[in-house]
Protein backbone atom coordinates (compact mmCIF):
# COMPACT_ATOMS: atom_id res chain seq x y z
CA UNK A 1 0.00 0.00 0.00
CA UNK A 2 1.31 3.45 -0.92
CA UNK A 3 2.29 5.88 1.76
CA UNK A 4 -0.13 8.69 2.40
CA UNK A 5 0.57 11.99 4.13
CA UNK A 6 -1.81 12.19 7.07
CA UNK A 7 -2.31 14.25 10.17
CA UNK A 8 -1.81 12.16 13.31
CA UNK A 9 -5.37 12.60 14.57
CA UNK A 10 -6.87 11.56 11.22
CA UNK A 11 -4.54 8.59 11.01
CA UNK A 12 -5.86 7.50 14.41
CA UNK A 13 -9.37 7.41 13.00
CA UNK A 14 -8.40 5.53 9.86
CA UNK A 15 -6.33 2.99 11.82
CA UNK A 16 -9.30 2.27 14.06
CA UNK A 17 -11.61 1.77 11.08
CA UNK A 18 -9.07 -0.53 9.38
CA UNK A 19 -8.97 -2.55 12.61
CA UNK A 20 -12.74 -3.07 12.49
CA UNK A 21 -13.85 -0.30 14.84
CA UNK A 22 -17.37 0.69 13.81
CA UNK A 23 -18.51 2.77 16.77
CA UNK A 24 -17.11 6.01 18.08
CA UNK A 25 -18.47 8.17 20.88
CA UNK A 26 -16.71 11.43 21.64
CA UNK A 27 -16.84 15.04 22.68
CA UNK A 28 -14.86 17.95 21.23
CA UNK A 29 -11.66 19.03 22.97
CA UNK A 30 -8.44 20.50 21.59
CA UNK A 31 -5.97 19.14 20.43
CA UNK A 32 -7.76 15.97 19.27
CA UNK A 33 -10.77 17.34 17.40
CA UNK A 34 -9.71 15.87 14.07
CA UNK A 35 -10.34 12.38 15.50
CA UNK A 36 -14.11 12.78 16.03
CA UNK A 37 -14.34 14.91 12.87
CA UNK A 38 -12.69 12.19 10.82
CA UNK A 39 -14.87 9.50 12.40
CA UNK A 40 -18.05 11.49 11.75
CA UNK A 41 -17.10 11.56 8.08
CA UNK A 42 -15.77 8.04 7.65
CA UNK A 43 -17.86 5.79 9.91
CA UNK A 44 -21.12 6.21 7.97
CA UNK A 45 -19.22 5.15 4.82
CA UNK A 46 -18.40 1.79 6.39
CA UNK A 47 -21.77 1.20 8.03
CA UNK A 48 -20.64 2.36 11.46
CA UNK A 49 -21.98 4.91 13.92
CA UNK A 50 -20.39 8.14 15.06
CA UNK A 51 -22.18 9.90 17.88
CA UNK A 52 -21.21 13.17 19.52
CA UNK A 53 -22.11 12.81 23.18
CA UNK A 54 -23.20 15.61 25.50
CA UNK A 55 -20.05 15.17 27.59
CA UNK A 56 -16.98 13.00 27.99
CA UNK A 57 -18.78 11.34 30.88
CA UNK A 58 -21.61 10.32 28.62
CA UNK A 59 -19.27 9.33 25.76
CA UNK A 60 -17.32 6.84 27.87
CA UNK A 61 -20.58 5.35 29.17
CA UNK A 62 -21.79 4.93 25.58
CA UNK A 63 -18.49 3.11 25.01
CA UNK A 64 -19.31 0.92 28.02
CA UNK A 65 -22.73 0.06 26.59
CA UNK A 66 -21.41 -0.61 23.08
CA UNK A 67 -18.44 -2.65 24.33
CA UNK A 68 -20.81 -4.63 26.57
CA UNK A 69 -22.96 -5.25 23.51
CA UNK A 70 -19.93 -6.81 21.79
CA UNK A 71 -18.81 -4.02 19.47
CA UNK A 72 -15.36 -2.75 18.55
CA UNK A 73 -15.58 0.76 19.94
CA UNK A 74 -13.30 3.72 20.53
CA UNK A 75 -13.34 7.15 22.13
CA UNK A 76 -10.75 9.89 22.11
CA UNK A 77 -10.13 12.96 24.19
CA UNK A 78 -7.43 15.13 25.71
CA UNK A 79 -6.34 15.46 29.33
CA UNK A 80 -9.25 17.31 31.03
CA UNK A 81 -11.69 15.16 29.06
CA UNK A 82 -9.83 12.00 30.01
CA UNK A 83 -10.16 13.01 33.66
CA UNK A 84 -13.93 13.15 33.15
CA UNK A 85 -13.88 9.69 31.60
CA UNK A 86 -12.13 8.09 34.57
CA UNK A 87 -15.35 6.94 36.25
CA UNK A 88 -16.46 5.11 33.13
CA UNK A 89 -12.99 3.68 32.52
CA UNK A 90 -12.98 2.18 36.02
CA UNK A 91 -16.38 0.55 35.32
CA UNK A 92 -15.13 -0.72 31.95
CA UNK A 93 -12.03 -2.23 33.55
CA UNK A 94 -14.11 -3.67 36.41
CA UNK A 95 -16.62 -5.20 34.02
CA UNK A 96 -13.77 -6.45 31.81
CA UNK A 97 -14.94 -4.81 28.62
CA UNK A 98 -12.65 -4.25 25.62
CA UNK A 99 -12.32 -0.81 24.08
CA UNK A 100 -9.69 1.64 22.85
CA UNK A 101 -9.24 5.08 24.40
CA UNK A 102 -7.05 7.79 22.88
CA UNK A 103 -5.50 10.51 25.04
CA UNK A 104 -3.82 13.30 23.08
CA UNK A 105 -2.27 14.92 26.11
CA UNK A 106 -2.16 18.67 26.66
CA UNK A 107 -0.53 20.59 29.49
CA UNK A 108 -2.21 20.65 32.90
CA UNK A 109 -3.29 20.67 35.66
CA UNK A 110 -6.83 21.99 35.49
CA UNK A 111 -7.82 23.45 32.18
CA UNK A 112 -4.07 23.85 31.62
CA UNK A 113 -3.15 24.70 28.05
CA UNK A 114 -3.45 23.18 24.62
CA UNK A 115 0.23 22.52 23.92
CA UNK A 116 1.68 19.00 23.97
CA UNK A 117 2.59 17.38 27.28
CA UNK A 118 3.19 13.99 28.90
CA UNK A 119 1.77 14.88 32.28
CA UNK A 120 -0.95 12.19 32.24
CA UNK A 121 1.51 9.29 32.58
CA UNK A 122 0.50 8.54 36.18
CA UNK A 123 -3.20 8.68 35.29
CA UNK A 124 -2.72 6.36 32.31
CA UNK A 125 -0.40 3.79 33.84
CA UNK A 126 -1.49 3.62 37.49
CA UNK A 127 -5.20 3.08 36.92
CA UNK A 128 -6.56 6.61 36.75
CA UNK A 129 -9.96 6.04 38.30
CA UNK A 130 -10.92 4.30 41.54
CA UNK A 131 -10.04 0.71 42.38
CA UNK A 132 -7.16 -1.64 41.62
CA UNK A 133 -6.97 -1.86 37.85
CA UNK A 134 -4.68 -1.13 34.96
CA UNK A 135 -5.10 -0.17 31.37
CA UNK A 136 -2.90 -1.59 28.67
CA UNK A 137 -1.04 1.54 27.51
CA UNK A 138 0.90 2.18 24.32
CA UNK A 139 3.06 5.28 23.82
CA UNK A 140 3.80 5.66 20.10
CA UNK A 141 6.54 8.00 18.88
CA UNK A 142 5.47 8.52 15.25
CA UNK A 143 2.27 8.63 13.28
CA UNK A 144 3.18 5.34 11.58
CA UNK A 145 3.85 3.61 14.88
CA UNK A 146 0.63 5.04 16.30
CA UNK A 147 -1.32 3.59 13.36
CA UNK A 148 0.21 0.15 13.84
CA UNK A 149 -0.33 0.13 17.60
CA UNK A 150 -3.95 1.27 17.29
CA UNK A 151 -4.65 -1.44 14.72
CA UNK A 152 -3.24 -3.98 17.15
CA UNK A 153 -4.97 -2.44 20.16
CA UNK A 154 -8.43 -3.69 19.25
CA UNK A 155 -7.16 -7.26 19.23
CA UNK A 156 -5.30 -6.74 22.49
CA UNK A 157 -8.41 -5.23 24.10
CA UNK A 158 -10.50 -8.22 22.98
CA UNK A 159 -7.80 -10.72 23.96
CA UNK A 160 -7.50 -9.44 27.54
CA UNK A 161 -11.05 -8.04 27.81
CA UNK A 162 -9.39 -4.85 28.99
CA UNK A 163 -9.38 -1.21 27.88
CA UNK A 164 -6.31 -0.18 25.87
CA UNK A 165 -5.12 3.42 25.96
CA UNK A 166 -3.01 5.13 23.34
CA UNK A 167 -1.05 7.88 25.03
CA UNK A 168 -0.13 10.49 22.48
CA UNK A 169 0.47 14.19 22.82
CA UNK A 170 -0.53 17.27 20.90
CA UNK A 171 2.53 17.00 18.66
CA UNK A 172 1.70 13.48 17.55
CA UNK A 173 -1.93 14.38 17.01
CA UNK A 174 -1.29 17.54 15.02
CA UNK A 175 1.74 16.72 12.89
CA UNK A 176 1.58 15.22 9.41
CA UNK A 177 3.72 12.23 8.48
CA UNK A 178 3.64 9.66 5.72
CA UNK A 179 1.75 6.55 6.80
CA UNK A 180 0.72 3.24 5.35
CA UNK A 181 -1.92 0.91 6.68
CA UNK A 182 -0.54 -2.60 6.56
CA UNK A 183 -2.16 -5.63 8.17
CA UNK A 184 -0.92 -6.20 11.72
CA UNK A 185 -0.46 -9.38 13.73
CA UNK A 186 -3.83 -10.96 14.56
CA UNK A 187 -4.49 -12.77 17.79
CA UNK A 188 -6.59 -15.84 18.42
CA UNK A 189 -9.73 -14.35 19.84
CA UNK A 190 -12.54 -16.12 21.60
CA UNK A 191 -16.11 -15.31 20.56
CA UNK A 192 -17.72 -12.62 22.69
CA UNK A 193 -20.24 -15.02 24.22
CA UNK A 194 -20.53 -12.72 27.26
CA UNK A 195 -21.96 -9.77 25.31
CA UNK A 196 -25.50 -8.48 25.88
CA UNK A 197 -27.07 -9.06 22.49
CA UNK A 198 -30.41 -10.45 23.67
CA UNK A 199 -30.69 -13.87 25.30
CA UNK A 200 -32.36 -15.77 22.42
CA UNK A 201 -31.25 -19.41 22.59
CA UNK A 202 -28.91 -19.00 25.55
CA UNK A 203 -28.73 -18.06 29.23
CA UNK A 204 -28.89 -14.35 29.88
CA UNK A 205 -25.66 -12.32 30.04
CA UNK A 206 -24.92 -9.67 32.63
CA UNK A 207 -22.29 -6.93 32.29
CA UNK A 208 -21.52 -5.75 35.77
CA UNK A 209 -18.84 -4.53 38.16
CA UNK A 210 -20.87 -4.73 41.37
CA UNK A 211 -20.16 -7.44 43.91
CA UNK A 212 -21.44 -6.87 47.43
CA UNK A 213 -19.73 -9.90 48.98
CA UNK A 214 -16.17 -8.84 49.84
CA UNK A 215 -14.67 -12.28 49.27
CA UNK A 216 -16.27 -12.53 45.83
CA UNK A 217 -15.03 -9.07 44.91
CA UNK A 218 -11.57 -10.05 46.11
CA UNK A 219 -11.67 -13.12 43.86
CA UNK A 220 -12.52 -10.80 40.97
CA UNK A 221 -9.61 -8.55 41.90
CA UNK A 222 -7.26 -11.53 42.03
CA UNK A 223 -8.42 -12.50 38.55
CA UNK A 224 -7.79 -8.96 37.29
CA UNK A 225 -4.32 -8.88 38.85
CA UNK A 226 -3.51 -12.19 37.16
CA UNK A 227 -4.43 -10.60 33.85
CA UNK A 228 -2.16 -7.60 34.48
CA UNK A 229 0.66 -9.97 35.44
CA UNK A 230 0.14 -11.83 32.16
CA UNK A 231 0.53 -8.50 30.35
CA UNK A 232 3.75 -7.85 32.28
CA UNK A 233 5.05 -11.30 31.39
CA UNK A 234 4.16 -11.26 27.70
CA UNK A 235 3.56 -7.79 26.37
CA UNK A 236 6.43 -5.50 27.31
CA UNK A 237 7.75 -3.59 24.31
CA UNK A 238 10.60 -1.17 23.89
CA UNK A 239 13.20 0.08 21.48
CA UNK A 240 16.91 0.36 22.25
CA UNK A 241 18.93 2.96 20.37
CA UNK A 242 22.75 2.93 20.44
CA UNK A 243 22.78 1.23 23.82
CA UNK A 244 25.43 -1.44 23.05
CA UNK A 245 28.32 0.42 24.70
CA UNK A 246 26.35 3.25 26.28
CA UNK A 247 27.49 4.89 29.49
CA UNK A 248 24.52 7.21 29.75
CA UNK A 249 21.14 5.77 28.82
CA UNK A 250 18.28 8.14 28.24
CA UNK A 251 14.79 6.85 28.94
CA UNK A 252 12.10 8.65 26.97
CA UNK A 253 8.83 7.80 25.22
CA UNK A 254 6.59 9.33 22.59
CA UNK A 255 7.48 12.67 21.06
CA UNK A 256 10.19 13.27 23.66
CA UNK A 257 12.02 10.15 22.46
CA UNK A 258 12.43 11.75 19.04
CA UNK A 259 14.07 14.81 20.56
CA UNK A 260 16.26 12.63 22.78
CA UNK A 261 17.33 10.65 19.72
CA UNK A 262 18.74 13.85 18.22
CA UNK A 263 20.52 14.53 21.50
CA UNK A 264 22.01 11.00 21.51
CA UNK A 265 23.31 11.47 17.95
CA UNK A 266 24.88 14.82 18.79
CA UNK A 267 26.47 13.42 21.95
CA UNK A 268 27.85 10.47 19.95
CA UNK A 269 29.32 12.96 17.44
CA UNK A 270 31.13 14.52 20.36
CA UNK A 271 32.47 11.12 21.44
CA UNK A 272 30.09 10.69 24.38
CA UNK A 273 28.65 7.20 24.70
CA UNK A 274 24.95 7.89 24.98
CA UNK A 275 22.02 5.62 24.14
CA UNK A 276 18.28 5.58 24.54
CA UNK A 277 15.75 3.14 25.91
CA UNK A 278 12.33 3.99 24.53
CA UNK A 279 9.35 2.33 26.21
CA UNK A 280 6.64 1.49 23.65
CA UNK A 281 4.33 -0.06 26.23
CA UNK A 282 4.20 2.04 29.38
CA UNK A 283 1.83 -0.40 31.02
CA UNK A 284 3.26 -2.95 31.17
CA UNK A 285 6.43 -0.92 31.76
CA UNK A 286 9.34 -2.52 29.86
CA UNK A 287 11.31 -3.68 32.91
CA UNK A 288 12.86 -6.47 30.86
CA UNK A 289 14.63 -3.91 28.67
CA UNK A 290 16.80 -2.77 31.56
CA UNK A 291 18.12 -6.30 32.08
CA UNK A 292 19.38 -6.27 28.48
CA UNK A 293 21.52 -3.20 28.91
CA UNK A 294 25.31 -3.61 28.96
CA UNK A 295 27.49 -3.27 32.08
CA UNK A 296 28.90 -0.07 30.61
CA UNK A 297 25.83 1.89 31.77
CA UNK A 298 26.80 4.34 34.48
CA UNK A 299 23.63 6.39 34.77
CA UNK A 300 20.13 6.90 33.44
CA UNK A 301 18.51 10.14 32.42
CA UNK A 302 14.74 10.14 32.07
CA UNK A 303 13.45 12.96 29.89
CA UNK A 304 9.76 13.80 29.88
CA UNK A 305 7.36 16.57 29.07
CA UNK A 306 6.20 16.45 32.68
CA UNK A 307 7.50 17.26 36.14
CA UNK A 308 8.75 13.68 36.45
CA UNK A 309 6.30 10.79 36.22
CA UNK A 310 7.78 7.93 34.16
CA UNK A 311 11.06 8.50 36.02
CA UNK A 312 9.41 6.83 39.02
CA UNK A 313 9.00 3.61 37.06
CA UNK A 314 12.60 3.90 35.90
CA UNK A 315 13.77 4.24 39.51
CA UNK A 316 11.64 1.28 40.62
CA UNK A 317 13.12 -0.82 37.84
CA UNK A 318 16.75 0.26 38.25
CA UNK A 319 16.25 -0.13 41.99
CA UNK A 320 19.35 1.81 43.01
CA UNK A 321 21.80 -0.07 40.81
CA UNK A 322 22.70 3.13 38.95
CA UNK A 323 21.78 6.74 39.56
CA UNK A 324 18.60 7.84 37.79
CA UNK A 325 18.44 11.49 36.79
CA UNK A 326 15.55 13.48 35.45
CA UNK A 327 15.03 16.35 33.09
CA UNK A 328 11.61 17.62 32.15
CA UNK A 329 9.71 20.57 30.77
CA UNK A 330 6.08 21.08 31.66
CA UNK A 331 2.92 22.85 30.58
CA UNK A 332 3.44 22.42 26.85
CA UNK A 333 7.06 23.54 26.64
CA UNK A 334 9.03 21.10 24.50
CA UNK A 335 12.59 20.33 25.60
CA UNK A 336 15.32 21.03 23.03
CA UNK A 337 18.24 18.72 22.21
CA UNK A 338 20.60 21.46 23.42
CA UNK A 339 19.02 21.54 26.89
CA UNK A 340 19.11 17.77 27.09
CA UNK A 341 22.76 17.60 26.01
CA UNK A 342 23.70 20.16 28.65
CA UNK A 343 22.03 18.11 31.40
CA UNK A 344 23.67 14.92 30.09
CA UNK A 345 27.12 16.50 30.20
CA UNK A 346 26.57 17.75 33.73
CA UNK A 347 25.63 14.26 34.81
CA UNK A 348 28.61 12.63 33.11
CA UNK A 349 30.89 15.28 34.54
CA UNK A 350 29.58 14.46 37.96
CA UNK A 351 29.90 10.71 37.49
CA UNK A 352 33.46 10.80 36.20
CA UNK B 1 -56.17 -27.00 38.52
CA UNK B 2 -56.31 -23.92 36.35
CA UNK B 3 -53.28 -21.63 36.40
CA UNK B 4 -54.48 -18.11 37.14
CA UNK B 5 -51.34 -16.32 38.16
CA UNK B 6 -47.68 -16.83 37.41
CA UNK B 7 -44.37 -15.03 37.37
CA UNK B 8 -43.68 -13.18 34.13
CA UNK B 9 -40.96 -14.86 32.09
CA UNK B 10 -39.04 -11.61 32.14
CA UNK B 11 -38.58 -11.87 35.91
CA UNK B 12 -36.13 -14.26 37.55
CA UNK B 13 -37.12 -16.56 40.39
CA UNK B 14 -35.29 -14.46 42.95
CA UNK B 15 -36.46 -12.84 46.13
CA UNK B 16 -35.88 -9.11 45.82
CA UNK B 17 -34.07 -7.05 48.44
CA UNK B 18 -36.74 -4.33 48.42
CA UNK B 19 -38.23 -3.24 51.75
CA UNK B 20 -41.75 -4.33 52.75
CA UNK B 21 -44.32 -1.98 51.25
CA UNK B 22 -41.99 -0.58 48.60
CA UNK B 23 -43.61 -0.46 45.17
CA UNK B 24 -40.44 -1.33 43.22
CA UNK B 25 -41.71 -4.93 43.13
CA UNK B 26 -44.94 -3.87 41.41
CA UNK B 27 -43.05 -1.72 38.89
CA UNK B 28 -40.61 -4.55 38.15
CA UNK B 29 -43.55 -6.82 37.52
CA UNK B 30 -45.32 -4.35 35.23
CA UNK B 31 -42.13 -3.86 33.24
CA UNK B 32 -41.62 -7.62 32.94
CA UNK B 33 -45.26 -8.14 31.92
CA UNK B 34 -44.90 -5.53 29.17
CA UNK B 35 -41.76 -7.31 27.89
CA UNK B 36 -43.62 -10.65 27.96
CA UNK B 37 -46.74 -9.23 26.30
CA UNK B 38 -44.70 -7.81 23.43
CA UNK B 39 -42.64 -11.01 23.15
CA UNK B 40 -39.33 -9.15 23.26
CA UNK B 41 -37.56 -10.87 26.18
CA UNK B 42 -35.19 -12.62 23.78
CA UNK B 43 -33.96 -9.33 22.43
CA UNK B 44 -34.30 -7.22 25.55
CA UNK B 45 -31.25 -5.61 27.14
CA UNK B 46 -31.93 -3.81 30.40
CA UNK B 47 -29.70 -1.28 32.10
CA UNK B 48 -29.73 -1.19 35.88
CA UNK B 49 -28.82 2.06 37.58
CA UNK B 50 -27.44 3.04 40.98
CA UNK B 51 -29.77 3.33 43.94
CA UNK B 52 -32.31 0.87 45.28
CA UNK B 53 -32.70 -0.68 41.83
CA UNK B 54 -28.96 -1.29 41.52
CA UNK B 55 -29.61 -5.05 41.69
CA UNK B 56 -32.31 -4.97 39.00
CA UNK B 57 -29.99 -7.09 36.86
CA UNK B 58 -30.65 -9.91 39.30
CA UNK B 59 -34.41 -9.63 38.83
CA UNK B 60 -35.04 -8.98 35.14
CA UNK B 61 -34.69 -12.25 33.28
CA UNK B 62 -33.01 -10.90 30.16
CA UNK B 63 -29.58 -9.60 29.18
CA UNK B 64 -28.59 -6.79 31.53
CA UNK B 65 -25.87 -4.20 32.00
CA UNK B 66 -25.23 -2.39 35.26
CA UNK B 67 -24.44 1.30 34.76
CA UNK B 68 -22.64 3.95 36.79
CA UNK B 69 -24.77 6.42 38.77
CA UNK B 70 -26.95 8.42 36.37
CA UNK B 71 -25.32 7.03 33.22
CA UNK B 72 -27.89 4.38 32.27
CA UNK B 73 -29.27 6.38 29.29
CA UNK B 74 -25.73 6.75 27.87
CA UNK B 75 -25.05 3.04 28.36
CA UNK B 76 -28.41 2.21 26.76
CA UNK B 77 -27.49 4.50 23.85
CA UNK B 78 -24.29 2.53 23.28
CA UNK B 79 -26.19 -0.77 23.28
CA UNK B 80 -29.01 0.44 21.05
CA UNK B 81 -26.67 2.00 18.48
CA UNK B 82 -24.84 -1.31 18.17
CA UNK B 83 -28.01 -3.42 18.08
CA UNK B 84 -30.86 -1.24 16.77
CA UNK B 85 -33.21 -4.24 16.74
CA UNK B 86 -32.75 -4.99 20.43
CA UNK B 87 -35.30 -3.77 22.96
CA UNK B 88 -33.23 -1.59 25.29
CA UNK B 89 -34.55 -0.16 28.54
CA UNK B 90 -33.22 1.63 31.60
CA UNK B 91 -34.67 1.34 35.08
CA UNK B 92 -33.72 4.37 37.16
CA UNK B 93 -34.66 6.09 40.38
CA UNK B 94 -35.04 9.82 41.01
CA UNK B 95 -31.58 10.40 42.48
CA UNK B 96 -30.01 8.58 39.56
CA UNK B 97 -32.09 10.13 36.79
CA UNK B 98 -33.11 13.56 38.03
CA UNK B 99 -29.93 14.54 39.89
CA UNK B 100 -26.61 13.05 38.81
CA UNK B 101 -27.97 11.71 35.53
CA UNK B 102 -29.89 14.79 34.38
CA UNK B 103 -27.60 15.44 31.42
CA UNK B 104 -27.74 11.83 30.23
CA UNK B 105 -31.54 11.57 30.34
CA UNK B 106 -32.16 14.98 28.75
CA UNK B 107 -29.76 14.29 25.89
CA UNK B 108 -31.00 10.73 25.32
CA UNK B 109 -34.50 12.22 25.00
CA UNK B 110 -33.26 15.10 22.84
CA UNK B 111 -31.57 12.66 20.44
CA UNK B 112 -34.78 10.71 20.25
CA UNK B 113 -32.79 7.70 21.36
CA UNK B 114 -34.96 4.66 20.71
CA UNK B 115 -34.92 3.32 24.24
CA UNK B 116 -37.46 3.00 27.03
CA UNK B 117 -36.88 4.47 30.48
CA UNK B 118 -38.75 3.39 33.56
CA UNK B 119 -38.28 6.24 36.01
CA UNK B 120 -39.20 5.42 39.58
CA UNK B 121 -39.87 8.60 41.55
CA UNK B 122 -40.28 8.20 45.29
CA UNK B 123 -39.02 11.66 46.20
CA UNK B 124 -36.07 10.41 48.24
CA UNK B 125 -32.71 8.60 48.08
CA UNK B 126 -33.64 5.15 49.33
CA UNK B 127 -30.48 3.06 49.08
CA UNK B 128 -28.24 5.53 50.88
CA UNK B 129 -30.68 5.98 53.73
CA UNK B 130 -33.22 8.70 53.01
CA UNK B 131 -31.43 11.83 51.82
CA UNK B 132 -33.09 14.68 49.93
CA UNK B 133 -33.67 14.03 46.21
CA UNK B 134 -34.26 16.56 43.43
CA UNK B 135 -37.86 15.35 43.54
CA UNK B 136 -38.28 15.71 47.33
CA UNK B 137 -41.34 17.85 47.99
CA UNK B 138 -41.10 21.26 49.64
CA UNK B 139 -41.45 20.73 53.37
CA UNK B 140 -40.63 17.03 53.15
CA UNK B 141 -38.23 15.88 55.86
CA UNK B 142 -35.25 13.76 54.86
CA UNK B 143 -31.91 13.03 56.54
CA UNK B 144 -30.34 15.96 54.66
CA UNK B 145 -33.34 18.25 54.95
CA UNK B 146 -34.11 17.58 58.60
CA UNK B 147 -36.18 20.78 58.90
CA UNK B 148 -38.11 19.95 55.77
CA UNK B 149 -37.06 20.95 52.25
CA UNK B 150 -36.89 24.72 52.04
CA UNK B 151 -37.36 26.11 48.53
CA UNK B 152 -35.40 29.28 49.30
CA UNK B 153 -32.42 27.15 50.34
CA UNK B 154 -32.38 24.36 47.76
CA UNK B 155 -35.03 25.14 45.20
CA UNK B 156 -38.19 23.42 44.14
CA UNK B 157 -38.51 19.78 43.14
CA UNK B 158 -38.01 18.98 39.45
CA UNK B 159 -40.92 17.74 37.35
CA UNK B 160 -39.11 15.43 34.95
CA UNK B 161 -42.05 14.43 32.75
CA UNK B 162 -43.02 18.05 32.07
CA UNK B 163 -39.38 18.92 31.40
CA UNK B 164 -38.74 16.06 28.97
CA UNK B 165 -42.06 16.59 27.19
CA UNK B 166 -40.66 19.87 25.80
CA UNK B 167 -38.15 17.91 23.71
CA UNK B 168 -39.18 16.89 20.19
CA UNK B 169 -37.11 13.66 20.49
CA UNK B 170 -39.27 12.41 23.35
CA UNK B 171 -42.01 10.43 21.58
CA UNK B 172 -43.79 9.20 24.67
CA UNK B 173 -43.79 10.76 28.13
CA UNK B 174 -46.22 9.69 30.81
CA UNK B 175 -46.52 9.91 34.57
CA UNK B 176 -48.37 7.15 36.38
CA UNK B 177 -48.77 5.90 39.93
CA UNK B 178 -49.04 2.45 41.49
CA UNK B 179 -50.74 3.37 44.77
CA UNK B 180 -53.96 1.49 43.96
CA UNK B 181 -55.25 -1.12 41.53
CA UNK B 182 -56.88 1.17 38.93
CA UNK B 183 -53.66 3.16 38.74
CA UNK B 184 -51.56 -0.01 38.53
CA UNK B 185 -53.61 -1.02 35.49
CA UNK B 186 -53.06 2.39 33.93
CA UNK B 187 -49.35 2.18 34.73
CA UNK B 188 -49.19 -1.20 33.01
CA UNK B 189 -50.74 0.28 29.88
CA UNK B 190 -48.33 3.21 29.85
CA UNK B 191 -45.27 1.00 30.33
CA UNK B 192 -46.39 -1.29 27.53
CA UNK B 193 -46.92 1.72 25.28
CA UNK B 194 -43.43 2.98 26.12
CA UNK B 195 -41.98 -0.30 24.87
CA UNK B 196 -44.19 -0.26 21.78
CA UNK B 197 -43.02 3.25 20.93
CA UNK B 198 -39.42 2.08 21.09
CA UNK B 199 -39.98 -1.05 19.03
CA UNK B 200 -41.83 0.87 16.34
CA UNK B 201 -38.86 3.26 16.15
CA UNK B 202 -40.80 6.40 17.04
CA UNK B 203 -38.24 7.75 19.48
CA UNK B 204 -37.48 8.06 23.16
CA UNK B 205 -40.10 6.83 25.63
CA UNK B 206 -40.26 7.36 29.38
CA UNK B 207 -42.76 6.44 32.05
CA UNK B 208 -42.39 8.20 35.39
CA UNK B 209 -43.87 6.04 38.10
CA UNK B 210 -44.70 7.61 41.45
CA UNK B 211 -43.49 5.18 44.07
CA UNK B 212 -43.20 4.79 47.82
CA UNK B 213 -40.40 4.53 50.35
CA UNK B 214 -42.05 3.44 53.61
CA UNK B 215 -38.66 2.84 55.25
CA UNK B 216 -37.20 6.28 54.64
CA UNK B 217 -40.48 8.17 54.74
CA UNK B 218 -40.98 6.60 58.18
CA UNK B 219 -44.47 5.40 57.32
CA UNK B 220 -46.37 2.14 57.29
CA UNK B 221 -46.97 0.74 53.77
CA UNK B 222 -50.63 1.75 53.62
CA UNK B 223 -49.87 5.22 54.94
CA UNK B 224 -47.20 5.53 52.21
CA UNK B 225 -49.70 4.74 49.49
CA UNK B 226 -52.02 7.44 50.83
CA UNK B 227 -49.07 9.88 50.95
CA UNK B 228 -48.44 9.33 47.24
CA UNK B 229 -52.05 10.10 46.49
CA UNK B 230 -52.43 13.05 48.84
CA UNK B 231 -49.07 14.75 48.50
CA UNK B 232 -47.10 13.59 45.48
CA UNK B 233 -49.90 13.57 42.93
CA UNK B 234 -50.72 17.20 43.58
CA UNK B 235 -47.21 18.34 42.62
CA UNK B 236 -46.70 15.56 40.09
CA UNK B 237 -49.99 15.30 38.13
CA UNK B 238 -50.58 12.00 36.37
CA UNK B 239 -51.15 11.74 32.66
CA UNK B 240 -49.61 11.44 29.24
CA UNK B 241 -47.42 14.48 28.59
CA UNK B 242 -46.45 13.49 25.10
CA UNK B 243 -47.77 10.74 22.89
CA UNK B 244 -46.57 9.47 19.53
CA UNK B 245 -49.51 11.13 17.78
CA UNK B 246 -47.91 14.46 18.58
CA UNK B 247 -44.62 13.38 17.07
CA UNK B 248 -44.52 14.64 13.53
Amino acid sequence: MAKKLMKGNEAIGEAAIQAGCRYFFGYPITPQNEVPEYMSRRLPEVGGVFLQAESEVSAINMVYGAAGAGARVMTSSSSPGISLKQEGISYIAGSELPCVIINIIRGGPGLGGIQPAQSDYFQATKGGGHGDYNLFVFAPASVQEMVELIMESFDIADYYRNPVMILGDGTLGQMMEPVEFNPVKKRDLKPKDWATTGCAGRERNIVNSLSLVAEELEDHNIKLQKKYQEMKDNEQRWDLYKCDDAELVFVAYGTTARIVKSAVNQLRDQGIKAGMLRPITIFPFPEKAFAQLPDSVKAFLAVEMSAGQMVEDVRLTVNGKQPVHFYGRTAGVIPTPAEIIKVAKEILGGER
Amino acid sequence: MKLVFERPKALTDRQTHYCPGCTHGIIHRLTAEAIDDLGVRDKAVGVASVGCSVLAYEYFNCDMQQAAHGRAPAVATGIKRVHPDNCVFTYQGDGDLASIGMAEIVHAAARGEKITTIFVNNAIYGMTGGQMAPTTLVGQKTTTSPYGRQAEHCGHPIRISELLATLPGAAYVARVSVHDVPNILKAKKAIKKAFEVQMSGKGFAIVEVLSTCPTNWGMAPLESLSWVKENMMEYYPLGEYRTPEEVK
